[in-house]
């Protein structure tokens, strides 16, 4: 198989890689984002209830 | 056990961490597949040439983003009827998804169409609906942003979505409704496929990768929007089960 050729897609390489390429990218940007998201909602509470638990302490 | 258990958020947020997993290394699985098939196995289009290759993922976008606003609209009326938090809180977690979805296709199509058509755009039917779908989509997110008070924002959002579900048959049917630019089915549920099988399969084991993937976003997303909104109920629920008193409760101040 001739990669060069595979890329050129027939000289449309820049239609067809930018689809697939912007595809990508979403894909990744979206994955990269919802976890930060997840995360710091969950640190949130874990935040939280480790402060319940230093409050427990001192009491 | 009655499945409606998993109807409340703090019953579903551990189910769909279990279930996050199994959708990731489906679409993962479906989505090499597919692109090994669509990129490697399928042949040059007789008439397209390899440019024909983007409707591998412009497809599977464009029903995923009809799709997508067809099940926010179905938790809309949930929401609406039943009253069930978890129904918009999976209406938040889909749309971005959907969103991203619809302008992938607008995208993709766009660069299809250049080569193809001689035009990355034209206001056509089907192009039309679609650009109006991204404009629900991002409607929406703006409306329940917009609203303070989480349960009225859910309602308007529903709102908004259910009568903005008139656009999605629209969509579908805009290439028999209307002679514009856009070529008609190739695909339909009704009738024989008018693609080569190779590239049907190619173009179907796609579109499961991109439901695949749109299940699993979202169930990391909605896990997410459960505990930002049901923070103080998580948070009370724990310090019950620790026995602990929440700070300035009044269990603590005896």
């Amino acid at each position: 198989m001739n990669w060069a050729e595979f890329f050129s897609m027939d000289g449309r390489g820049f239609y067809v890689w930018g689809s697939f390429g912007a595809f990508a990218i979403a894909i990744v940007v979206e994955i990269i984002f919802v976890r930060l998201r997840a995360g710091r909602a969950q640190a949130a509470i874990e935040d939280a209830l480790l402060a319940d638990k230093a409050r427990g302490r001192m009491q | 056990m009655s499945i409606f258990k998993y109807s409340s958020p703090a019953m579903f947020f551990p189910l769909a961490g279990k279930l996050l997993p199994w959708f990731s290394a489906l679409a993962v699985l479906f989505g090499a597949i597919g692109l090994y098939l669509g990129l490697f196995v399928a042949p040059e289009d007789f008439q397209q040439g390899e440019v024909y290759r983007i409707i591998f993922i412009h497809v599977p976008a464009a029903w995923m983003a009809m799709f997508i606003y067809l099940v926010m609209a179905m938790y809309g009326v949930m929401a609406l009827t039943l009253n069930t938090r978890l129904s918009a809180m999976m209406m938040e977690a889909l749309a971005p998804t959907g969103a991203i979805f619809t302008a992938l296709a607008l995208w993709t199509g766009a660069l299809w169409g250049r080569p193809t058509w001689g035009t990355y755009w034209a206001w056509d039917a089907r192009m039309t609906s679609t650009l109006i779908l991204l404009f629900l989509y991002v409607g929406y997110i703006a409306l329940i942003n917009a609203i303070e008070d989480k349960k009225r924002a859910d309602k308007a959002g529903a709102l908004l979505v259910i009568v903005g579900s008139v656009n999605v048959p629209i969509i579908y049917f805009s290439v028999k409704w209307w002679n514009t630019l856009h070529q008609g089915l190739s695909v339909s549920a009704t009738a024989p496929s008018k693609m080569a099988s190779i590239m049907l399969w190619a173009m179907l084991t796609m579109a499961i990768a991109c439901w695949m993937y749109a299940i699993a976003i979202s169930l990391v997303r909605v896990r997410a929007i459960i505990c930002e909104r049901e923070r103080d109920r998580i948070l009370g629920q724990e310090r019950i089960r620790r026995r602990e008193p929440a700070p300035g409760s009044a269990v603590a101040s005896l």
